[in-house]
């Protein structure tokens, strides 16, 4: 009898596997639901709506953008697992966000609980300053950092946010000490800085288009510097080995089949080859990358270890 | 100053008014839902506005929000429950107009009101926009936490009956503003074994509860009807209400450019507007104690300023792009991924949009009244004619679609409920909501501003001098000072008065 069972459910699994082959061979058939675990306006959702009509043109099929906010994206996180994995649902996920805030505390799920499929592009952290400050270069910071620790602050987006990380590796790697002022959001930090009510704020190369000439950005954490801003000097030409940002990726429920997984990897590889995609997001300051469901453990694993050490240092490790 | 007339004739082709006459009737009716909130209004229609020119697509956001934000009244006059955190004040004195059977004077004078204030705060945006925008930057995280506490001292005036039930209430409010994530310093507070409450108290979803549900528990405990029918059809009331508002037009002006530099600063927003507008007409009233019982410049005065704050909004989104409200925060994403880069060039190099949709808002805005006008009648004849049996479940589902639509979350509509269960019995108590809501809102951003002004300060070794040595903070702890002490010194003077006689 027990064996009968066995079989049956063998038998199960493999039409299921099937009857999910054919499936897949027509995926996209209707609407994917795309969720972004943060409130509209933001980076996540910009680059949603750059993406947006790109599912149309590949597949035929549109996607409809939910919101739905809380607790810094683990309101929405920490619910994906129970949504279908049929491929119609999949959520924006960020970097370092879903491994910082296991870390942290009980947030309601844990990283690897997310299947994630692709990472699309990042968005470098960039120190930037008013334009009328006194600060040119970012050897002007750090000597005037030098000469009176502490009295340096800068702004940026959240508690040991993306910006937050990247204050406290600058700080370490230069041998400095600043004075890190959270802001509500990235908005509350341009008011700050523009404002001058702080020195500088820590922010994302996208801050630095998007307010021009208003400011400078005296660094950014890429590899080479980015091509909508050229005059901004990576932290690697200055001495300092900081290469870092907030990623931005896809990830699907845990259900969904690995198969289904890897077509909508390449469905959102493919919409990054677009040339018309690369220019738009460039434009706004974004920085494309390209991890698909292959490179996904290794740069996950490589990521993990990296926060992990950070969040260590930061002393905001769950007991 | 002025620009020019071409901009004005691209506003007034068909399918500019076309927008505008569409969003302000969307707007309109979506912000006259409880929960549903302007913000969320242009969240879901922006996708409609993707295909269209820049300067349309604006014209079509600026329409929906400002008649969300004019929508908001009628369910706070009708059901003492603000459709939106801006028409939080306009409960205080619409609902009791309503009641005694104003409520259609009531609407048509938050018509008036709200054309007035769009009007205000968008001509400011026309003319003054850039250096207002500097205005607005010299707000301090200092300042923001001053303006924080005059906002909370209007709990003392608002406390009907008892100050220390207000007082409770407040600090019930602020209690309820620290639960989940700090903000600033990241530490957890008040979650206790409950994950979803790590967001915090959503602020809508308090609204909601604490004044909705109390009012449709009481609908169903009590035999009497909801409004009073008045025995003739008065019609819009509209001469009535255009001479109120004429004899109020000091009130009327000050208000809206109250809303306007309040909808200036970012972070700030139609909620704290109306409030500040709201103590202002209060503090200067001949009488100030009929207000809070039906008075008409309360209403006047909330709904003006908080429709001011749309035009005031749009100047540091526009010139800075720094999002006045967090309604302008979504606008502002709309227009980057319309590859619209805002700032100060956007003035100078792409003035033909920023000029067409200014005067697109103005369009707008003018269009409010008649629209605002049939709108505004026909849900208060509906809310009038409605019988009980229907209005409560009509309105009960509203509320748990509108907590649940703030975030797409279910744990939000449990918040609301629960809070409004708790408002219930509070109110029984003699416990009002609005002390507990304003504590709730600016709490939070007392909070924040103390904590980074505090820190700033710190960095330069002078926390202390830091929130007492800022001119503009010395110019809002004044206003503090004077609004807390000016009671006490005309009373002095009505009872040397009266001992003089």
């Amino acid at each position: 009898m027990k064996r009968f069972y066995k079989s049956v459910a063998a038998g199960l699994i493999g039409a299921t596997a099937i009857a999910a082959g054919v499936a897949f061979a027509a995926y996209p058939e209707k609407t994917i639901s795309y969720i972004i675990a943060f409130g509209p306006g933001g980076e996540s959702d910009i680059s949603a709506r750059l993406q947006e009509p790109y599912f149309k043109k590949l597949t035929g099929q549109t996607v409809a953008i939910q919101y739905k906010a809380g607790a810094g994206g683990a309101a929405a996180w920490s619910q994906i697992n129970s949504a279908p994995g049929d491929g119609y649902t999949i959520i924006g996920t960020n970097l370092p966000h879903i491994v910082l805030q296991p870390l942290q505390k009980d947030v309601g799920y844990k990283t690897a609980d997310l299947a994630n499929v692709y990472w699309f592009h990042y968005t470098p952290d960039a120190i930037i300053v008013a334009a009328d400050s006194p600060y040119k270069s970012l050897e002007d910071l750090v000597a005037a950092a030098k000469k009176a620790p502490g009295t340096l602050t800068f702004s940026g987006s959240g508690t040991n946010s993306a910006n937050h990380l990247a204050q406290q590796r600058f700080d370490k790697l230069a041998g400095i000490k600043s004075t890190y002022i959270p802001a509500k959001g990235t908005g509350a930090s341009n008011t700050a800085l523009l404002g001058k009510h702080v020195a500088g704020a820590y922010s994302y190369s996208t801050v630095g288009t998007q307010l021009g000439a208003q400011v400078r950005c005296l660094a950014i954490a890429l590899e080479k510097r980015h091509s909508a801003l050229p005059d901004c000097p990576t932290f690697k030409e200055k001495g300092y080995a900081l290469v870092s940002g907030a990623y931005r990726g896809i990830a699907v429920p845990n259900t969904t089949p690995k198969a289904l997984q890897q077509t909508i990897s390449d469905l959102i590889g493919k919409i990054n080859k677009e040339p018309a995609f690369i220019k738009s997001m460039e434009e706004k300051g974004f920085a494309m990358i390209d991890v698909g469901l292959a490179d996904m453990p290794a740069f996950m694993a490589e990521r993990q270890k990296e926060y992990e050490a950070i969040a260590r240092d930061m002393g905001i490790m769950k007991k | 100053m002025m620009p020019g007339i071409e901009f004005l004739l691209a506003a007034l082709a068909p399918f500019n008014i076309l927008l505008a006459v569409a969003g302000v009737v969307a707007g309109t009716v979506i912000g006259a839902l409880p929960g549903l909130t302007a913000t969320m209004a242009i969240a879901v229609l922006i996708p409609f506005t993707f295909g269209m020119r820049p300067e349309s697509a604006l014209i079509a956001l600026g329409a929906i929000y400002t008649g969300a934000i004019y929508g908001g009244a009628y369910s706070a006059i009708l059901l003492n429950t603000p459709g939106t955190p801006s028409a939080i004040a306009t409960t205080f004195d619409g609902y009791p107009m309503a009641k005694r059977g104003d409520g259609d004077l009531a609407i048509t004078l938050a018509c008036i009101a709200s054309v007035t204030g769009g009007l205000v705060g968008a001509m400011f945006l026309l003319m003054f926009a850039p250096p207002l925008a500097r205005f607005a930057l010299a707000f301090g995280p200092v300042e923001y936490f001053w303006l924080a506490v005059f906002g909370l001292t209007l709990i003392a005036s608002l406390s009907e009956g008892s100050m220390l039930k207000g007082f409770v209430g407040g600090a019930v409010g602020l209690l309820l503003g620290t639960v989940g994530v700090a903000e600033v310093g990241g530490d957890i507070r008040y979650v206790g074994s409950f994950n979803e409450l790590l967001g915090g108290i959503d602020v809508v979803a308090a609204l909601i509860g604490l004044y909705c549900v109390p009012v449709l528990i009481d609908l169903v405990a009590t035999p009497d009807p909801h409004l009073k029918l008045t025995q003739e059809v008065k019609g819009y009331r509209l001469r009535e209400a255009a001479s109120i508002s004429w004899r109020s037009k000091f009130n009327l002006a000050r208000s809206s450019v109250i809303g306007t530099l309040v909808g200036i600063l970012p972070g700030a927003g139609g909620s704290i507007a109306s409030l500040v507008a709201y103590s202002e007409a209060r503090r200067v009233a001949k009488d100030p104690g009929r207000f809070g019982k039906g008075e008409p410049d309360g209403v006047i005065a909330t709904e003006s300023s908080n429709n001011a704050t749309v035009g005031g909004g749009f100047i540091p989104t526009l010139v800075l792009g720094i999002p006045g409200t967090p309604a302008d925060a979504v606008i502002l994403g709309a227009l980057l991924v319309q590859g619209i880069r805002t700032g100060p060039t956007l003035f100078g190099a792409q003035s033909q949009i920023v000029y067409t949709f200014i005067y697109g808002l103005l369009i707008a805005t003018i269009l409010m009244l008649p629209i605002g006008l049939v709108i505004g009648r026909y849900a208060f004849k509906s809310i009038v004619a409605i019988p009980k049996a229907t209005l409560v479940p009509s309105v009960a589902l509203l509320t748990v679609i509108g907590s649940y639509a703030v975030h797409n979350n279910a744990s939000e509509v449990q918040q609301m409920v629960t809070l409004g269960v708790f408002g219930w019995v509070a109110g029984r108590f003699g416990y009002t909501a609005s002390p507990i809501v304003l504590g709730l809102i600016l709490g939070t951003i007392a909070e924040s501003g103390f904590v980074q002004g505090y820190l700033i300060g710190n960095a330069r070794g002078q926390p202390v001098a830091e929130f007492f040595t800022r001119p503009i903070s010395l110019g809002i702890i004044a206003f503090i000072a004077l609004g807390l002490l000016y009671p006490l010194f005309t009373a002095r003077l009505r009872a040397r008065d009266n001992a003089n006689e």
